[in-house]
């Protein structure tokens, strides 16, 4: 029997509770507080404290305020999650089936960019896309971008590093899906008269699905609420509703404003991820 | 309903069951509607190799596993040389374990795992203790390495050396040799038997394999459904089985109806559809009313009609040959006899006598002495597998 | 031109690596930069200079930051790997109520968007009155909270790998409880947690967004690269990438090495 039997018994709690704990204390109940500050009167502040005063024009104010932002946010985001899930799916294909001896080499390279700091890699992009670098350069050359145009400060730029820096969330679970799949289950597609694109479509694809589900979510979410990128690569045109929140509790002060916004994107994220996942079928991604 | 254990031979020399060997008594395990061990009694002599034989499921591991002290029983008692050891924790009985997957560390090397035990019980000498064990199933140059970079039948002489090291005086055996490959299997075979003769310690092995339990065994006892069919040496066991369950299980049985007509002093005779066969008293394990005649396929001897076979007995004509499977060593039949069953038989391939054909018209018979009578009230198909490992 | 497209996808896979690597190169290619004039913003390599590595602590706020993001890094995952193994070996090793709540709220806070696990916090610390405390404490805290969930997921997953066979086979060996934890389980459990552990360093030494609405008055790495952005920024935030960089494949490349060594060793 290699089954794990489970004891029963107190330790199990014992064990769990201090982990339990902390997660309610710091995750849970913070939301119950933020969801509190939304509803804070507006005149408030850390000084003077605040009152709650239900004070639903807190929400109504904000998206009036600032629903570019959010728009905008959930348009970068999926854009750089589609452009990660093109460029991740051929990468984890790659190493799960191309690889040969070198598939674990490949995955450390996969990670290794990111051991850096995530700030200090996005600065880098500044130089690659700089008006007088190789890249804008050689797109002028060609005549996709016009003699005074620029990448850097566009939004171009914002989800081109959105894309770089979330790429690994999308490539390894993509991964360990795509590396499960039995090739010779699409050996056999191709002995029953499948090209590559249907055994692909058929085959592959299908049985990938948990990894891309994951992958896409994990890209996504964190996409969504990012602005560093916005901040190091793009303009005030291209403000995201995270810097938005963060300004606003920093610079502004408008902690009811900012707290109002942040609820929003929590329930909206939610709200596409359920419908999302339940469309895609999958229950367990645990 | 449990049997209690019995052999056919007389009991040993001393008249007694032999103290310091395990008992079992009323041993039942229950996972929840589910009777794993029903009602267990088992007495196995000290220093014996023992077989606990049996299909996937009939509890034989189960029970292994509550002499280990590894699973706790529902009820019952177990007794080792006089002790209670029922409720012990497994850390605390003189018994030890080779495992299915023999469970050697990984994190530690040959020589740390086999240093285990000792180094648990706070042992002296241990050095000296481990090379003996090693010597003694010859891994003595492999001492440093980790157990992944051994191969299958190196492990199982590892586990095996991790057991004896600790002089136990009872080692269990779970399929310890399901993993292996055949050949290495039966080399495997032989040494377990000689290292059990050279050690002297009680061992129970618990397997599946018919053909591995007669190979290694002294004793025998045929475990299904949660309790024990037949014990006894494989001899006995195979030549004079007792149920369906172990006349089906331990090689292959020709099982014909047929209703008692009467029973003399030596000889009972049976109407096996139409045909008288007699059978002996002693072999005959059901009194009255209707059973099955038991006959094994290479006792059934295969002639054309009215040849006249070596058989004084037991004639059965309008046989018609079915199928013919040539093995080699011997030639395989089927025969389909006049009331609609296909009998089994078996003819060794000396080359003295023809074969037979497809359609060949023959007659069966078999010595009297070979033949054994079983209760009706049993499955003739229980027991019987599928596909023969 | 066959064996082009017969190795089509790996080729790609290959030039995707490549793009990944281009920043990095970029990282390591400035540590080496000298900039033309104290103030100058633009963020382009100049002339090449050792400086950047001889005074890394040229801008002394940088190397404050730098210390505090090492402390916190320690501390965080400290607490989190001591919190995330005792829950791991509960979630996998013992029965209770409430698993799939478990499941789930360990598994929420690696899904949730920073900024509103940051904005949370801090209505949470401002809303108890310790708006004017925001620092240390609160940046811990946070940390330990996001690393949590990771350090779980790991140790779970080496920690269910574990057949509890092995385990049988150490009571059946002598060996108490308290033995078959420390002998047995805790050393196969190790990789687990040493992993769990620097995955747990990493996310706290790179996080920004949650720390910088927490941190009060304190500046963490992040922090200060973010400061700098917008001016002049020193050459030695790309010192310090590529010693991360640097330090990180020197961990991984070692531990291979070490079990490749053990290994050819032992098949002589």
């Amino acid at each position: 029997m290699s089954e794990t039997v489970r004891r029963r018994g107190l330790t199990g709690y014992i064990l769990l509770i201090p982990a339990i704990i902390w997660l309610a204390l710091f995750f849970l109940v913070p939301f119950y507080s933020l969801i509190a500050t939304s509803l804070f009167n507006k005149g408030g502040s850390d000084f003077r404290g605040y009152t709650m005063v239900y004070e639903w024009s807190n929400y109504t104010d904000a998206l009036k305020n600032y629903w570019p932002q959010l728009v905008r946010s959930l348009v970068y985001g999926g854009i750089a999650t589609l452009l990660c899930l093109i460029i991740g799916y051929v990468l984890a294909y790659a190493i799960a089936f191309k690889a040969g001896p070198f598939k674990n080499l490949m995955l450390v390279l996969v990670i290794a960019p990111f051991f850096t700091s995530f700030l200090v890699r996005t600065l880098s992009w500044k130089l690659i896309l700089a008006d007088d670098g190789w890249v804008v350069n050689s797109l002028q050359f060609v005549h996709i971008l016009g003699p005074n145009g620029h990448l850097l400060y566009t939004p171009f730029a914002v989800v081109m590093g959105l894309t770089y820096n979330f790429l690994p969330f999308m490539v390894l679970p993509l991964f360990a899906s795509i590396d499960k799949i039995d090739y010779r289950l699409i050996e056999a597609a191709n002995d029953l008269y499948a090209n590559p694109i249907i055994g692909f479509w058929k085959v592959t694809w299908p049985l990938s699905l948990p990894g891309v589900i994951s992958g896409t979510l994990l890209t996504f979410i964190p996409a969504v609420g990012d602005y560093i990128n916005d901040q190091l690569l793009g303009s005030t045109r291209t403000r995201m509703i995270g810097n938005t929140i963060q300004s606003l509790f920093t610079q502004a002060n408008d902690y009811p404003a900012a707290a109002a916004l942040s609820v929003m994107l929590m329930v909206l994220i939610v709200a596409m991820v359920l419908v999302y996942v339940k469309r895609a079928g999958t229950e367990d991604l645990l | 309903m449990s049997h209690l254990a019995e052999t056919e031979t007389a009991s040993p020399s001393d008249g007694e069951t032999p103290t310091g060997g395990l008992e079992l008594r009323e041993l039942t395990k229950e996972f929840g509607a589910f009777t794993a061990v029903d009602r267990l009694d088992l007495d196995v002599p000290s220093g014996s190799f023992f077989a606990l034989l049996g299909p996937s499921g009939c509890g034989k591991t189960t029970t292994l596993r509550m002499v280990a002290g590894l699973e706790t029983p529902t009820s019952g008692t177990i007794r080792l040389g006089g002790k209670d050891i029922t409720y012990e924790k497994p850390y605390r009985r003189p018994v030890n374990t080779v495992f299915q997957n023999y469970a050697l560390f990984p994190h530690l090397d040959i020589f740390e795992n086999v240093a285990f035990g000792p180094r648990r019980r706070r042992a002296d000498g241990v050095d000296a203790e481990v090379h003996r064990m090693l010597e003694l199933v010859e891994l003595t140059s492999q001492t440093r390495k980790r157990p992944a970079q051994l191969s299958g039948g190196q492990q199982q002489r590892v586990a095996l050396a991790r057991a004896l090291i600790n002089k136990p005086e009872l080692l269990l055996l779970d399929e310890p040799l399901g993993a292996l490959d055949l050949k290495l299997r039966r080399q495997m075979q032989i040494e377990l038997k000689r290292i059990q003769t050279e050690v002297g310690i009680t061992f129970i092995h618990v397997t599946h394999d018919q053909e591995e339990a007669m190979t290694m065994a002294d004793t025998i006892a045929v475990m299904n459904a949660g309790v024990i069919e037949q014990m006894g040496a494989p001899d006995e066991l195979y030549e004079n089985p007792r149920t369906t369950f172990v006349a089906n299980f331990l090689g292959q049985s020709n099982l014909i109806e047929g209703t008692i007509a009467s029973q003399g002093a030596e000889m009972t005779t049976v109407d096996m559809h139409g045909i008288t066969v007699s059978v002996l008293r002693g072999r005959a394990h059901t009194e009255s009313g209707q059973g099955w005649v038991g006959i094994r396929p290479e006792k059934v001897l295969i002639g054309d009609v009215g040849e006249a076979l070596d058989a004084p007995g037991n004639t059965i004509p309008g046989g018609v040959v079915t199928d013919v499977s040539f093995v080699g060593v011997s030639t395989q039949y089927l025969v389909k006899m006049p009331w609609g069953q296909e009998l089994q038989v078996f003819e060794q391939n000396t080359g003295r006598r023809r074969l037979f054909r497809v359609g060949d018209q023959v007659e069966l018979s078999w010595r009297p002495e070979y033949a054994f009578l079983l209760d009706h009230e049993q499955d003739a198909s229980a027991g019987a597998q599928l596909d023969d490992e | 031109m066959r064996w082009f497209r017969s190795h089509l996808v790996l080729l790609l896979g290959i030039l995707v690596l490549v793009y990944t690597f281009i920043p990095i190169f970029i990282v390591i290619l400035m540590s080496f930069n000298k900039l033309p004039s104290e103030q100058s913003k633009i963020y382009k390599f100049n002339a090449f200079t050792l400086d950047n590595w001889l005074h890394p602590c040229a801008d002394p706020s940088m190397c404050t930051a730098l210390r505090l993001s090492v402390e916190i890094g320690f501390l965080a995952t400290l607490g989190a790997t001591v919190l995330g193994t005792l829950a791991a070996f509960a979630l996998v090793r013992h029965d209770f109520h409430g698993r799939s709540t478990t499941n789930v709220l360990i598994f929420l806070p690696m899904a949730a968007p920073e900024i509103v696990m940051g904005s949370s916090l801090l209505a949470l610390f401002v809303a108890s009155g310790f708006a004017g405390q925001l620092g240390f404490w609160t940046i811990l805290i946070a940390h330990i909270m996001f690393c949590l969930s990771f350090v779980v997921v790991t140790v779970r997953s080496r920690l269910a790998g574990l057949s509890d066979t092995l385990e049988q086979a150490a009571a059946d060996l002598y060996a108490n409880p308290s033995q078959t934890f420390w002998r047995v389980t805790f050393p196969l459990v190790l990789p687990g947690i040493a992993a769990a552990a620097m995955l747990s360093f990493s996310l706290s030494f790179d996080d920004f967004i949650i720390t910088n609405l927490n941190a009060g008055n304190r500046t963490t790495f992040p922090m200060y690269v973010w400061g700098v952005s917008r001016k002049t920024i020193p050459m030695q935030i790309n010192v310090v990438g590529t010693l991360m960089l640097v330090i990180s494949v020197l961990i991984v490349v070692s531990g291979e090495l070490r079990t490749r060594a053990r290994r050819r060793a032992l098949a002589r």
